[in-house]
């Protein structure tokens, strides 16, 4: 699975990983943060009248995760495919503990979360994040933001503050949890060979095409 | 056969101090030394928890106090996606306990919570213990779910109203009739939703039984009449919220 904050690039560089996986012949099924229909109607309310509190924000995407995990995420796993996760538990951690939850409840609500094989942690400065998101679009979301912190009403700078508080928490995380840390400021084939690398000690792959064209 | 009751010290059952959070509560949200006081009613269908609560809001109103009613699955956040997943019959253990758990965030910090700030008597027609023995029914670990109820405030007085199996079924027949959920259905004991509704409340019943102590909840017989119960209700209130006998309202 991939974590970093929003504009770290870990989605691009978890769809190359899965065409490359494929390629070798696995069966890949990539899931998304966020993203079972059970939750969405709520989520999509909550988030409309921004009526999320920390506490509600946590405990449905507890509850998207727990959905994903036994339909989609356990599953392909006991048929002996690869899941691909674009985000984990560890953003719920991060996140979450920023917005003020009790960082041990978090961990002890997740606890019912299949441990991945491999974690993978895009780290990228904000400036660098911030920039990759203003190319691409128009508008910072309330929620990726931080906005409903009212830290600051300027968007930019609320992003700023916010993901600046959700890297120290990731950085607590890499030791806590043993996450890989990749140099999300490093150019896109560079990462890319570096997260082939590892997946090649814990799949089986043909080395040699580990190492990306350049 | 799985209703072993386990101590578990490590989550709500160790030292419960009524007003405060059961366990790692809510950082942001420092409830300390609020007014307010919290009554849980608790009990399966059927037992008359909501004609008790009606009387004793009647009575605590009359005697000068603000009360507030606040229930089960009742927010606005979640009440829509609730009705939705119960309906398609999509929810899994897990997804259904933490459904439930989030629409009671959402009431604990728009209801609850202020509620108890501003000094008013909240009266829950069900508390977390529904939930507890809803999902201890399901074998959802024990411990994991006290942990995660956390978050919640150990109310001032827990009354359960205890009902037996057979007494609960009349009851239910004789009122609505019985419906898929509250039979256990979804745990797929056979097609006859009588034997379910049987064994699931049998069950439940058994789940609050082992939760009484743990919880320090006031037991009252249900099959009692109304007015006996509501005069139990009133005593023990009366008791709690004016200790040496004054019985001039506020």
């Amino acid at each position: 699975m991939v974590e970093g904050i929003d504009g770290s690039g870990k989605t691009t560089q978890l769809g190359l990983l899965a065409k490359w996986l494929a390629a070798e012949g696995h069966r890949v099924f990539v899931t998304e943060w966020n993203s079972s229909a059970l939750v969405k109607a709520a989520t999509k309310t909550g988030k409309k009248k921004n009526a999320l509190t920390p506490m509600t924000f946590s405990l449905l995407h507890a509850t998207d995760f727990a959905d994903r995990l036994l339909y989609k995420i356990i599953p392909p796993l006991k048929a002996g495919m690869i899941v691909l996760a674009d985000r984990y538990a560890y953003t719920a951690f991060a996140r979450d503990s920023v917005r003020g939850v009790d960082r041990q409840w978090v961990r002890e609500l997740y606890s019912f979360a299949v441990r991945p094989d491999l974690a993978l942690y895009f780290r990228v400065p904000i400036a660098v994040s911030l920039d990759r998101l203003m190319a691409r679009r128009v508008k910072l979301k309330f929620y990726e933001a931080g906005l409903d912190l009212g830290w600051s009403p300027h968007p930019a700078e609320s992003f700023r503050l916010f993901q600046g508080r959700v890297l120290e928490e990731y950085d607590r995380l890499v030791d806590e949890f043993g996450l890989e840390v990749i140099d999300a400021s490093r150019s896109i084939t560079e990462q890319q060979r570096n997260v082939r690398q590892l997946i090649a000690s814990q799949v089986d792959v043909r080395t040699e095409d580990a190492v990306v064209a350049e | 056969m799985n209703i072993l009751p386990e101590s578990s010290d490590d989550g709500a059952g160790g030292g419960i101090t009524p007003g405060h959070y059961y366990g790692r509560g809510i950082p942001y949200l420092p409830i300390d030394g609020y007014p307010g006081k919290l009554i849980a009613i608790e009990g399966t269908d059927g037992v008359g928890r909501s004609t008790q609560i009606q009387l004793l809001r009647e009575w605590l109103e009359v005697r000068g106090y603000g009360v507030v009613e606040t229930g089960w699955t009742r927010s606005e956040l979640m009440q829509p996606t609730i009705e939705l997943a119960k309906s398609s019959n999509t929810l899994n253990k897990l997804t259904f306990v933490l459904l439930y758990a989030t629409d009671f965030a959402d009431r604990l910090e728009k209801e609850i919570i202020p509620a108890l700030k501003a000094g008013f008597v909240v009266l829950s027609d069900r508390y977390i213990f529904t939930a507890l023995a809803r999902a201890g029914v399901r074998g959802v670990d024990r411990l994991w779910l006290r942990g995660l109820y956390g978050f919640a405030i150990a109310p001032h007085l827990v009354f359960y109203l205890k009902l037996d199996v057979e007494t609960l079924i009349r009851r239910v027949l004789g009122a609505r009739g019985m419906d898929f959920w509250e039979s256990g259905m979804d745990l797929k004991h056979g097609d006859d939703i009588y034997d379910s509704f049987r064994t699931y409340q049998g069950r439940l019943l058994r789940e609050y039984a082992s939760m009484a102590d743990e919880f320090h909840f006031s037991v009252l017989d249900a099959r009692r009449s109304i007015e006996h119960i509501q005069a139990e209700l009133q005593r023990q209130v009366g008791a709690f919220l004016e200790p040496r006998g004054d019985k001039e309202s506020r």
